[in-house]
């Protein structure tokens, strides 16, 4: 068994040749993913990187990435497998045609026939199990599945192997690396994370946001880029509906740098802070306190 | 999995720290003290951020747990520093900070003067303020270990909490008066007038660095205290409830803030539970009307049966709360909790109470952001009749004298409050009649089950007249209430 990463330290240089920039905690649990062949279920706020990063290891593993987007509703022959039905029909009519006296020896070639892997369409689920590659499987937020379908993931994620009735056990020929996302709307099952890694990803800290703007954000310089990490991270203390995510951290910087800004003052940040808060409520809020730099609304320090 | 301490001690570490974690609540299964130990396998224990991360991922599956978890870990693994000796356990006492200084550069060690004990006060004052400006991570933490040495006054084996000596060494540093000094020298070296909006950033950055210098004095007192007396001592001292177990009545600052961060998650997953339940109700009884119609398209033959979905009722509810100053913070958290999942009920008012009473429901009205209403309730609201000591009795009567008459069968109450009521008269008479008029009526009680009762607490003579009293004393206990209402 080879693995594509020597260390924590090639995880984090790896991730970040194709411009994700992992903190500690994060390579050091892909690290450990690839090592202990366990998945990783990834959770935190929304628009943190989470999805970004399994396709970031896939990139930067040179592994396909297969990707299968959880919904409420979502069953087995989403995730899973399908027999092709109209396929066996038209087998069954083309044995029709050919009409045959001996039927009953006949009848148990058409029926083994039938269930073969001729007539199965491979989901997500399956086909990263069967793919020869390497290969990223991302289940992109579970969370939103009922928890009785979660039940399906179950033997994937600890066995790397899907039971399929009719054929057998198909048992994956390379343990794919899997992340799991959650935004985290309600409480996955016990069953879930006790086989998975668990990743929580944060809003970036002050120097980790600098330097993703400025790997992200063609033009960006590194007064601004500086400038605008600051703000957002005073802005996340306040307390608000929807703190700014990291991608609307990089949405604003590449529009301050389209509208040509290089220092941000409190009228460009007044004019262009619709694009990092979404709800008029927070919008408001965020400008009272930031027009007034009245000594009260400075966060009271605890250490007093 | 059995594994002899004497051969292998970090296993024999890690379980002591598993049965740690379990004892400060985190649920940690077989499986996954398996996975830790396959994982610290792989990780260089030298690394030991990666070291906890490791150890993170592997059992904490809980986002809200991760402080207990970090608390844990630092008095099990951080003690001895990044020279990792199992076998060599001892804490060198005396540690000095001329080692730290010889490390740094030699500006640095011009103005930390050289050795640390010959430091005086204002020198050492001078050298956090420089490291607090420079955001200097090192220099911080050497000054961190210097301050407790010097102000904390630790003696071995004198049983005072943690929280004492770090008061005490915060006192001296006077973390206040440094972070308005570096608001002057920001100004000062500002090229001109600070814009409010760059004074806000520029005062963000210097709390945060004056946050990270509090976490350093705290972690430099754990780390002595586990010295003095032991890991599974200090473990045990140290052990904080989860964000969900914090009893409301003596939440302290920061539990507070935890508390406040911990419900906005909190009141979003019990909405989207709450709607699924709705969506996703068992079937009804046959719809025969319905069924009928539908077999029309069969040629009569009923093909598809249609059921009829249960469409529950909404509740209305009334919520009527005692928010004087020993249970203000359960009122502002169940008045939070129940508008933010408002859409479940047909129609909240709420109420609040000392010895007055005023409707609050307007200041709930087409907000959208509820802390923001919660706030005004507390600054607000006309609650004061007499002396602004609880009384309920008064309280009652005049709901019943104004609002009585709304409280139809529709209605659920519940009454949020310790039932203290100063030995006035309770007039539980009102409760008996609100029962009467009332769905139901409950009482929400914020005080251990063992205190009711006593001193001038009279929840049972309200008790008698309401559909159920119930201990809530933490989120937890919250969350599961309102999830039964609904």
């Amino acid at each position: 068994m080879s693995f594509s990463f020597a260390d924590v330290d090639s995880v984090r240089k790896g991730l970040s040749d194709v411009q994700y920039l992992a903190d500690e905690g994060i390579a050091g649990v892909v690290y450990l993913a690839e090592r202990l062949q366990k998945p990783v279920l990834v959770e935190g706020p929304a628009g943190t990187g989470k999805t970004q990063l399994a396709k970031s290891v896939a990139e930067a593993t040179g592994a396909r990435l297969i990707r299968l987007q959880c919904y409420e509703g979502l069953d087995e022959s989403k995730a899973l497998y399908e027999w092709n039905y109209k396929k066996q029909l038209l087998r069954i009519q083309a044995e029709r045609q050919g009409e045959n006296p001996e039927g009953d020896g006949m009848w148990q070639q058409i029926e083994d026939d039938l269930f073969s892997e001729e007539f199965l369409l491979t989901r997500p689920l399956l086909e990263a199990i069967r793919a020869a590659e390497p290969v990223v499987l991302l289940i992109d937020e579970v969370d939103r599945v009922e928890i009785e379908t979660e039940a399906l993931l179950l033997e994937i994620l600890s066995d790397y192997q899907v039971s399929i009735p009719e054929l057998g056990t198909v048992a994956a020929s390379q343990i794919p690396l899997v992340f799991l996302t959650s935004n985290n709307t309600r409480e996955l099952s016990e069953a879930l994370k006790r086989r998975c890694l668990f990743l929580h990803i944060d809003y970036p800290d002050l120097d980790r946001e600098k330097e993703i703007v400025l790997a992200k954000v063609p033009g960006v310089g590194e007064s601004l880029a500086d400038q605008v990490a600051r703000i957002v991270r005073s802005v996340r203390q306040i307390e608000l509906k929807k703190a700014p995510s990291v991608s609307e951290t990089l949405d604003w910087a590449r529009t301050l740098v389209l509208l040509g800004v290089e220092h941000i003052d409190a009228d460009t940040a007044a004019e262009t802070v619709n694009i990092l808060l979404k709800y008029r409520s927070d919008i408001e809020k965020a400008l009272k306190e930031f027009a007034s730099s009245d000594e009260d609304f400075a966060a009271p320090i605890p250490a007093s | 999995m059995k594994v002899e301490p004497a051969t292998s001690p970090l296993l024999a570490l890690l379980a002591g720290f598993i049965s740690e974690l379990r004892a400060a609540g985190l649920p940690v299964s077989l499986t996954e003290n398996l996975d830790a130990m396959e994982a610290i396998q792989h990780i260089p224990i030298e690394d030991r951020d990666a070291f906890k991360y490791a150890l993170a991922a592997t059992l904490v599956k809980n986002h809200a747990h991760w402080r207990a978890f970090e608390t844990v870990f630092e008095v099990y693994f951080s003690l001895r520093g990044p020279e990792y000796d199992l076998v060599d356990g001892e804490w060198p006492e005396g540690m000095d900070l001329s080692d730290f200084i010889d490390g740094l550069d030699g500006q640095q060690r011009r103005q930390g003067g050289g050795g640390g004990e010959a430091m005086s006060a204002e020198q050492l004052a001078e050298m956090l303020f420089q490291a607090l400006m420079r955001g200097d991570d090192a220099l911080m933490r050497a000054i961190a270990r210097q301050a407790v040495q010097r102000y904390a006054g630790m003696e071995p084996g004198r049983p005072v909490g943690g929280t004492y000596y770090l008061y005490r060494t915060l006192r001296n540093l006077d973390l206040d008066g440094v972070l308005e000094r570096l608001m002057d020298q920001a100004r000062q070296d500002a090229p001109e007038q600070l814009t409010p909006l760059e004074e806000r950033l520029e005062r963000d950055e210097f709390e945060a660095r004056v946050d990270q210098l509090r976490k350093e004095v705290e972690a430099e007192i754990r780390r002595r205290l586990v010295a003095d007396r032991g890991v599974e001592a200090m473990a045990k001292t140290l052990r904080k409830p989860l964000p969900e177990d914090v009893d409301f009545m003596h939440a302290s600052r920061e539990e507070m803030m935890a508390l406040r961060r911990a419900i906005y998650p909190l009141t979003r997953k019990l909405a989207v539970r709450l709607a699924r339940k709705r969506r996703h109700g068992r079937k009804g009884p046959l719809d025969f009307r319905s069924t009928m119609r539908h077999s029309l398209s069969y040629g009569g033959v009923p093909a598809e049966p249609k059921f009829r979905y249960p469409r529950p009722a909404k509740p209305e509810i009334m919520v009527v709360a005692d928010v004087s100053g020993s249970v203000a913070a359960f009122a502002r958290f169940t008045l939070h909790l129940v508008y933010a999942i408002s859409n479940q009920f047909s129609k909240v008012r709420s109420f609040v109470f000392i010895d007055g009473l005023d409707e609050v429901t307007s200041f709930f009205e087409g907000v959208d952001d509820i802390g923001e209403a919660v706030h005004r309730v507390n600054a607000e609201a006309d609650v004061v009749w007499v002396d602004g000591h609880s009384d309920y009795g008064h309280a009652f009567e005049v709901f019943w004298e104004r609002y009585g008459k709304d409280v139809g069968p529709k209605t659920t109450v519940m009454i949020l409050g310790d039932a203290r009521n100063n030995y006035h008269a309770s007039q539980a008479w009102i409760l008996k009649e609100v029962e009467h008029r009332a769905r139901k009526v409950f009482w929400l009680n914020p005080e251990p089950g063992a205190y009711w009762d006593t001193g001038d607490s009279i929840v049972s003579e309200y008790g008698v007249h309401c559909d159920g009293v119930f201990e809530v004393r933490n989120l937890r206990q919250l969350e599961g209430f309102v999830e039964n209402l609904v």
